[in-house]
């Protein structure tokens, strides 16, 4: 993380050579990773989550076993820690016979990658559009936003669910999908945002000063509305890991046998009241990533939003 | 008030018809012919598959194609399910009191704890208690609840054999459904027992649904309350010397509900999407359960008359939420 390079604020300061604009970037993420450290749980998040980014990237080094190489003679074998269990399966192995550890490492690499995909889709999309309601206002304001106001009345999972059943299930049509339902979230934070800084004095300036509408909107004004964005893109990270698993859970997602920690489940459930961990430990792999995340989301809020430095 | 609720309901139309559109659109963006899909007939005659066509108005241009939809929707008609060939409708209501007496179990559940532990939190803002309350509340928020359910059912129906798996109430009871509501309904028929098993068979879809809400209404009610607690009227009350449980639960709680009451407004679509999920794991006969299952039979005509039917539900709840919040804050009515 950059951001650790500048944990003491008086570094920037000192800063010999750079030029201004360096020194008040750095003052700022100083300032940034001042209030972000203040929240503990935030730290603790930002930890686990480089954890699971490391463990996603090394995961071919880590998985002690192929995650798709079915062990005969290992069928539903308990944790090691198990009177059955043996020391080369640490969290043992499900119906097939599969290392669950190993699937679990690898799954983390779908989750990280659907949460990237889903956020960098929908809030590219979700700020091109909010851009331009916010900015021209008028009758695109009104259609954009009516738009936004039909996908926002269905429940985000059961859209999602019918858009897969018209798409084909799989794993890339889910994103699609769990995309598409997240975007009016972020094309209403930015509309609402751009509207804030329209009327404002540099704006105008910019504008008598002959800037193009297209400059305006991203030279100018974007760079003004992003910490809310930010905030957002953290949540809806984990909500896109979390949809993610239960399209994968309902059989809609990531088809089997991709170890994806909600297609795992699914094909896990069968055996809920005979093998416990075949069951848990895909879904607290879920929970320990989607929670490292919120709690980063907190830490972003607090850090980000000015009104709450205050207190 | 009245101008209020009418400038809502007009703001509703567009959208209505939005969903409309979408719905109407669903069938005919699925791969395959349509009326191979309404229908669900395989290798049917060129004379059957014209007279089909004829039937769903295909061979109508599209405008007149979505008119007459609208105006079957309008009269009640929502389609005929292809594996039951029942109305849509129908079935729907038949389906939506199991998922509405879970939802609104839920949502209780969630109020009854969430409130007081968010005002709790914020009273003692920083302590132990708050710290394990919120710690707790982003537990839940961050939730995978298809797998919290199955969870629960290893350790209260696996290994404790407290409550049952599956279902609403036990076979051994049977009575006509008078409300359709499991609770109210075991309690008429007068049977033995027929409640409490109706009631264990709720426990654990209610602690599933309810989990998610529970958490945001906890975390909600603590910032309303953190920030009306730190206003001047409250001061005012505390150094008027007001005993603490009347500042609280009279001059700061009136006021931090307001917003309160928005996020339990907003929680119907996350219960609605939760019970997709609740109600797959926990076998409940609600609308959740019958969506997911006609998309895996391919019953387009069900999927299409239950996505309407399930937006128009949280369009109405988000109209009264409105209302109610126009209600308790006379400032946003102009």
């Amino acid at each position: 993380m950059a951001t650790t390079n500048t944990k003491d604020p008086n570094a920037a300061v000192g800063l010999e050579g750079g030029t201004v604009i360096a020194v008040t970037r750095r003052a700022r993420l100083a300032e940034f990773w001042y209030y972000f450290s203040q929240n503990r749980g935030a730290v603790i998040g930002l930890y686990i989550f480089a954890a699971i980014v490391v463990i996603a990237v090394l995961a071919p080094l880590i998985a002690p076993h192929s995650p798709s190489v079915q062990n005969r003679g290992a069928f539903l074998l308990p944790p090691a820690w198990e009177t059955a269990g043996s020391w080369s399966f640490i969290l043992g192995t499900d119906a097939v016979g599969r290392d669950l550890l190993s699937r679990l490492i690898y799954g983390a690499r779908f989750s990280l990658f659907i949460g990237v995909v889903v956020v960098s889709v929908a809030v590219s999309v979700g700020i091109i559009v909010g851009l331009v309601a916010g900015y021209f206002r008028g009758a695109i304001d009104t259609v954009i936003m009516r738009m936004m106001d039909i996908i926002l009345a269905f429940p985000s999972l059961l859209l999602a669910l019918v858009l897969v059943a018209i798409l084909g299930p799989g794993l890339v049509n889910a994103m699609i999908a769990i995309a598409l339902v997240q975007q009016p979230h972020y094309v209403r934070l930015t509309r609402a945002a751009v509207m804030g800084e329209k009327g404002r004095e540099y704006v105008t300036a910019a504008r008598v000063a002959g800037a193009s509408n297209l400059r305006l909107m991203f030279k100018t004004i974007l760079p003004n509305c992003t910490a809310p964005l930010i905030v957002q893109a953290a949540l809806s990270f984990s909500t896109a890991i979390l949809d993610a698993a239960a399209l994968g859970f309902l059989g809609m997602g990531a088809q089997p046998p991709t170890p994806e920690w909600g297609t795992m489940l699914a094909e896990a459930r069968e055996f809920i009241l005979r093998a416990w961990w075949v069951v848990t430990f895909p879904g607290l792999a879920i929970l320990i990533t989607v929670l490292a995340i919120n709690l980063m989301g907190d830490g972003l809020r607090d850090a980000l939003d000015p009104k709450l430095k205050r207190s | 008030m009245f101008r209020f609720f009418l400038s809502r309901l007009a703001l509703l139309i567009p959208t209505f018809i939005g969903v409309s559109i979408v719905a109407f659109s669903f069938i005919r963006l699925l791969p395959g012919d349509p009326i191979m899909l309404l229908a669900g007939e395989r290798g049917m005659t060129e004379e059957r598959y014209q007279q089909l066509r004829a039937l769903y108005g295909f061979d109508q241009p599209l405008v007149m194609q979505y008119f007459t939809y609208l105006t079957d929707l309008l009269q009640g008609d929502f389609g005929t399910s292809i594996v039951t060939k029942r109305p849509v409708l129908q079935e729907f209501l038949t389906l939506f009191p199991a998922t509405l007496e879970l939802s609104l179990c839920a949502i209780l559940l969630a109020i009854i704890v969430g409130v007081p532990v968010g005002i709790i939190a914020a009273v003692r803002r920083g302590s132990w208690l708050d710290q394990s309350v919120m710690g707790t509340a982003l537990v839940g928020y961050s939730m995978p609840i298809f797998w919290w359910g199955l969870l629960l059912i290893i350790l209260f129906s696996g290994i404790l054999q407290w409550t049952p798996v599956s279902g609403r109430i036990s076979l051994l009871y049977y009575f006509p459904s008078t409300t359709g509501f499991m609770l109210i309904d075991s309690l008429l028929s007068g049977q033995d027992g027929a409640f409490r098993s109706a009631v264990s068979h709720l426990v654990l879809p209610t602690v599933v649904l309810a989990t998610i809400p529970l958490a945001v209404i906890a975390r909600q009610t603590r910032s309303a309350m953190l920030e009306v607690l730190g206003e001047d009227y409250v001061r005012t009350a505390r150094s008027k010397g007001l005993p603490p449980l009347r500042v609280i639960g009279l001059h700061a709680l009136r006021n931090a509900l307001i917003p309160v009451v928005t996020t339990i407004g907003l929680q119907v679509g996350v219960l609605l999407a939760g019970a997709i999920l609740t109600e797959t794991i926990f076998s409940w006969p609600g609308i959740g359960k019958w969506m997911v299952d006609s998309v895996f039979k391919r019953d387009y005509a069900v999927v299409q008359g239950g996505l309407l039917l399930i937006a128009a539900i949280i369009m109405i709840v988000n109209l009264i939420v409105d209302l109610l919040y126009g209600l308790i804050n006379p400032r946003i009515r102009h």
